[in-house]
């Protein structure tokens, strides 16, 4: 993937790219659209999208590129009734951050990484309070946004757990000739 | 990938390429707060979009729902069977206690037939029906009369007793060969004897071709309550006691009326009851010979 020398690629191999490539992004989306089916949480979709693009924008940046991110926020703006723009701008600052601090992280032990990650959710929710405050000017009821952080700080090792079995897989399959 | 994309096209020089690549987040966050800006400048904007992506999605969620009902029900199930334990018990304690009672019921029983044995008690039989289709609603003398379709093989007899399946409906008035006509209770011209359940105070029902008949002639002191059940009396050996006739509903003008059980503005089924009672026979008299004896 990155820049071995192949002759040429047989179109199965290509095709593996792809999908390997693409499967963050995707799987984040599906995920983000099964979250606002009707479940009876609130603020799923939200608590469902930041500990994936987390964890891929920390483990993975590659296959997580901005445009993809900005692409999920708009997604989760329209998926929830938050105000068009907020979850983009969010979204992309963890990403941004994520991605920043990423050779720090990844050397790190998981405990480390969660609270790493409750730091992140925790900010992202305070940043979409703060623009969703300024957007209706006025003070929303900081409930829902505290819920949100917690919901997803809580649902992240779940997340992790799978995310990170199926980067482990990934990266053997690369490994191999 | 869409920065891999373009530089594979276009051969970009690799500082160039890592530039952009810095360049990118910035960029995408301002256009971000241009969203934002352009959501709250204008707002059916977001409405349009959200729309066009729930048409979008509905099939999706439909093809979902299906499993995620079963998901849901299997949680259901889980927790049901959480609770399963503590209801056992509760229904096991229930059960003991039932069959306390059963036992008192039983040992009841035994007594009671001990009792009447003691006394020499003549049982009441049970009263023979008749089951008739209403095939005409109106028409006759009365305005709130039915004609009952009645096969020739059964015997009908003024004066009988009509009740749907709810409560009293009416009385007997004209017996044909294949016919007979029942005077509902909400007739201008029905009278009928009544006690209050709970107070034991007699009354008369008096129709006034309206739904609900009224309350009339009760004694003395015993103005009935609002809801009280109505049965009939037995007085004038016309009528049976205790066929439920209906609840008194006080109107705001203060008069006594009576909710009947029976539905007879939708009567399509009546059971004719021969009490075997005579007393005062509905108006106009013999039309033909009694097929009974009285009592």
């Amino acid at each position: 993937m990155v820049g071995r020398p192949e002759p040429s690629p047989g179109l199965l191999r290509r095709l593996d790219d792809i999908a390997r490539a693409a499967f963050p992004a995707s799987s984040t989306a599906l995920l983000m659209v099964l979250a606002a089916g009707p479940s009876g949480v609130p603020g799923l979709v939200p608590a469902a999208a930041l500990p994936c693009i987390i964890f891929w924008s920390v483990f993975r940046p590659g296959a997580m590129p901005p445009p993809a991110v900005f692409l999920l926020g708009l997604l989760q703006d329209l998926l929830t009734m938050a105000p068009l723009g907020t979850g983009v701008v969010t979204l992309l600052v963890a990403h941004g951050m994520a991605v920043a601090w990423r050779r720090f992280l990844v050397r790190q032990s998981f405990m480390f990484v969660w609270l790493a990650f409750c730091a992140f959710s925790a900010g992202t929710a305070l940043l979409g309070w703060l623009l969703t405050a300024l957007l209706a000017w006025n003070l929303p009821a900081p409930a829902p946004a505290l819920h949100q952080a917690a919901l997803s700080a809580g649902l992240y090792p779940a997340f992790a757990f799978v995310l990170s079995r199926i980067h482990g897989v990934m990266r053997r399959a690369e490994d191999a000739p | 990938m869409w920065g891999r994309g373009a530089g594979r096209l276009i051969r970009l020089s690799i500082p160039l390429r890592q530039a952009l690549a810095r360049l990118s987040l910035p960029v995408l966050i301002a256009a971000a707060f241009g969203t934002m800006l352009l959501g709250k400048a204008d707002a059916m904007l977001a409405e349009r979009a959200r729309i066009a992506l729930a048409d979008a999605l509905a099939p999706f969620y439909a093809a979902f729902a299906e499993p995620a009902r079963a998901v849901r029900d299997a949680a259901e199930d889980l927790q049901r069977l959480l609770v399963l334990r503590e209801e056992n018990a509760r229904l096991r304690e229930e059960n003991e206690h039932l069959r306390r009672w059963q036992a008192a019921a039983l040992s009841l029983e035994a007594e009671n037939a001990m009792l009447r044995r003691q006394l020499d008690f003549v049982p009441e039989r049970a009263p023979a029906f008749h089951t008739a289709r209403v095939v005409a609603d109106g028409g006759g003398v009365y305005a709130r009369a039915v004609l009952l379709s009645v096969p020739p093989e059964i015997q009908v007899r003024r004066g009988q007793i009509a009740l749907d399946e709810r409560g009293f409906a009416g009385r007997v008035t004209e017996v044909g060969s294949r016919s007979a006509r029942v005077l509902l209770a909400t007739d201008m011209n029905s009278r009928i004897p009544v006690t209050l359940e709970g107070s034991r105070v007699r009354a008369m029902l008096v129709g006034t071709n309206g739904a609900r008949p009224r309350l009339q002639h009760w004694s003395e002191g015993g103005r009935p309550a609002e809801g009280e059940r109505v049965v009939t009396s037995a007085e004038g050996v016309s009528f049976p006691a205790g066929l439920p006739v209906g609840v008194v509903r006080w109107t705001e003008g203060g008069v006594a009326e009576v909710e009947l059980f029976a539905r007879t503005d939708r009567l399509d089924v009546v059971r004719l009851f021969d009490f075997g009672l005579g007393g005062i026979l509905p108006p106009e008299a013999v039309a033909r010979p009694e097929p009974r004896p009285r009592r």
